[in-house]
């Protein structure tokens, strides 16, 4: 009997340490953004006269985030980002289901090599390599244009392809075998039984590599600097500098940019976990 | 019969033909893509760290220096020395993997709330560097976020340092950045593996009376083992390039200029191309020198394990032939008794 009562004072605690360090460990994760949601609803003199996490007066403020789009011109940022990712995504997940299904399903010399190759291209950290990468696309005359970065993000990404090698691996042969029974020819095969089976691995990476695409800022302020190719995560850099300490200004800029990939997140978080933990497997 | 062969034979070979002809095609692409943007530039990288050149010297007016850009790269102060700044990140990289590890196992049994939770931690992954920059140039500075937070639990302002730069505390903000950044991912993956541990081993070791630490010790972390090697690896191998947080939140002043950022600044606002290749190529050798350590490392591991498994299998065979003996010496019984009987 006293053993029992023991016991459950032990889970007692447990508990309470559990949803103490979940509470708080939340709390530490959301309180930089609510930082940034609480300022950039409020006005200028708000901003200067009370303390950064006092709410603000009015929640329906929104006319910092109506400057903060129109300062950093990001309308045309949005459309920047729609035709990259749309053009990227495109690009990349028919070069990566076809590299897939080659490796997955032929056996021919080089398809370790192949493997290898992309699995070493991994260990090379990229901002070593735009060092020269840079001089490649300036000797191209693919800088400051729109394509050009579009061509150098297609640049296979290793992550994706061994999400899509792993997918294929749970597609029967027999798949394949009974379609060439039926005639079938390797593209009919690829075109018409693999990518339409490999649809949920197609919108895992999709999501993954939509989102980092997005979020891409380095590459793009090398290479799109122009003001109107700016896409929306460089579109962030009109506020550094003279704008610096607008805070209330460049929070909201800071909102706009991230509110598409919470949305995203919040109707396919399924599939951003589960790609998050296909992907980690690579090793 | 020949027409038949034949036909075969045709058969082969237009299978075949087909066969190659879309390897080539469903390759070709992606080779020339990860040739044009990764072995290329590799390999440039390689040549230009033996010149002194800028992107826009003409090919023909480089000077070729031999090895003096490596010299440069390990006597400068501002390279090398740059490097001594990922022992922070590496100490980050512990306390985020022993962190997401912790809320991944208490996340992976039933929890009220447990996906709002999940979501909350992860998502600050999915920000993009940039944004992570102004949010925390924000969150640091004096008097605003941070210091509110501190100063309602009672520490006054006076008391609390220059988050970003004060060069004693500078580094740990930083670094407390980016593990607030990636702790949610590591997170998710390893609740990831978790879910895939029998969950029969649980109710066992409940009725044996493991408590919930003993479990944590004994049933999962042997079973999730592949994937946090895996991923003290990678926390070494990104501490040693740790870019993204000084480069978009102080810009590398005051002390928080890691090697990348001291690189990318050479590079590009300096235009030393030919010392920033040979540091990039410094740092990559590195980077394959530690991972080639890592992988005999874990083909160590393995080897024990496989070692543990060849006795077990030996055990197995052991009992399984003791077994057959005594099988054996019973049924030899049986028979001479039987023998014996219909003797008698």
């Amino acid at each position: 009997m006293e053993r029992k009562a023991h016991i459950r004072l032990d889970e007692v605690f447990l508990t309470f340490l559990k949803y103490f360090s979940l509470i708080f460990f939340g709390f530490v994760a959301v309180i930089p953004v609510i930082s940034c949601v609480i300022t950039a609803f409020k006005t200028q003199e708000e901003y200067q006269s009370t303390n950064v996490m006092t709410l603000p007066e009015n929640w329906l403020n929104f006319d910092n985030f109506i400057k903060a789009f129109t300062t950093a011109n990001m309308g045309r940022a949005f459309l920047n980002s729609l035709l990259v990712m749309v053009f990227v995504l495109l690009v990349s997940i028919i070069v990566g289901t076809q590299l897939a299904y080659v490796l997955n399903r032929f056996q021919f010399p080089g398809n370790r090599l192949i493997r290898n190759l992309f699995l070493f291209a991994s260990l090379l950290p990229g901002v070593a390599m735009q060092v020269t990468v840079y001089n490649i696309m300036s000797s191209l005359g693919l800088i400051n244009h729109l394509y050009g970065y579009i061509f150098m993000m297609c640049g296979t990404d290793v992550i994706s392809i061994y999400i899509f090698i792993q997918f294929m691996e749970n597609i029967p042969i027999s798949l394949d075998e009974s379609a060439i029974i039926d005639g079938a020819s390797y593209w009919t095969i690829y075109w018409k039984v693999m990518l339409p089976l490999l649809r949920p691995a197609i919108v895992t990476s999709c999501i993954l590599k939509g989102v980092g695409v997005y979020n891409e800022y380095y590459a793009a302020n090398l290479y799109l600097q122009d003001q109107s190719l700016h896409t929306i995560a460089t579109s962030l850099y009109t506020f550094v500098g003279p704008m610096g300490s607008q805070y209330n200004l460049i929070c909201a800029g800071v909102i706009i940019s991230l509110l598409p990939a919470l949305i995203v997140f919040i109707l396919f978080q399924k599939q951003i976990y589960s790609g998050i933990t296909a992907g980690a497997v690579k090793g | 019969m020949a027409t038949a062969l034949e036909k075969t034979k045709c058969w082969i070979r237009s299978r075949k033909g087909q066969q190659v002809l879309i390897c080539v095609g469903f390759t070709v692409i992606p080779l020339f893509l990860l040739f044009l943007f990764t072995y290329l530039p590799f390999g440039e990288m390689v040549k230009f760290s033996f010149y002194k050149m800028k992107y826009s010297t003409p090919v023909d007016r480089r000077t070729f220096v031999g090895l003096k850009n490596y010299f440069d790269v390990f006597h400068r102060k501002d390279c090398f020395g740059a490097l001594t700044l990922s022992l922070y990140y590496c100490v980050g990289a512990i306390i985020q993997l022993v962190l997401a590890l912790y809320l991944a196992t208490v996340l992976s049994f039933k929890v009220k709330g447990g996906n709002l939770f999940k979501g909350l931690m992860f998502f600050p992954y999915l920000i993009s560097g940039i944004a992570i920059g102004f949010i925390f140039k924000f969150f640091y500075t004096r008097g605003f976020v941070l210091d509110t937070i501190l100063t309602t639990f009672g520490l006054s302002i006076e008391q609390l340092p220059y988050w970003l730069k004060d060069q004693s505390v500078n580094n740990w903000s930083l670094v407390a950045t980016s593990v607030w950044r990636y702790f949610g991912q590591n997170m998710v993956l390893f609740i990831g593996a978790i879910m895939s541990v029998d969950s029969e081993l649980y109710e066992a070791a409940q009725l044996d009376g493991a408590n919930k630490f003993q479990q944590f010790w004994h049933i999962i972390l042997p079973s999730i083992k592949t994937i946090v090697t895996l991923n003290v690896i990678l926390s070494i191998t990104g501490s040693l390039s740790a870019f993204e947080q000084p480069f978009v939140i102080t810009g590398g002043a005051n002390g928080t200029g890691t090697y990348f950022v001291v690189m990318n600044e050479i590079a590009h606002v300096s235009q030393k191309v030919g010392l920033a290749s040979a540091m990039a190529v410094v740092l990559l050798l590195i980077i394959f020198g530690c991972t080639i350590l890592q992988k005999l490392f874990f083909k160590y591991i393995f080897r024990d394990a496989e070692s543990e498994d060849e006795s077990y299998a030996a055990k197995k065979a052991r009992i399984k032939a003791e077994k057959a003996k005594a099988k054996a010496l019973r049924a030899e019984k049986k028979a001479t008794t039987s023998v014996m009987q219909e003797g008698v």
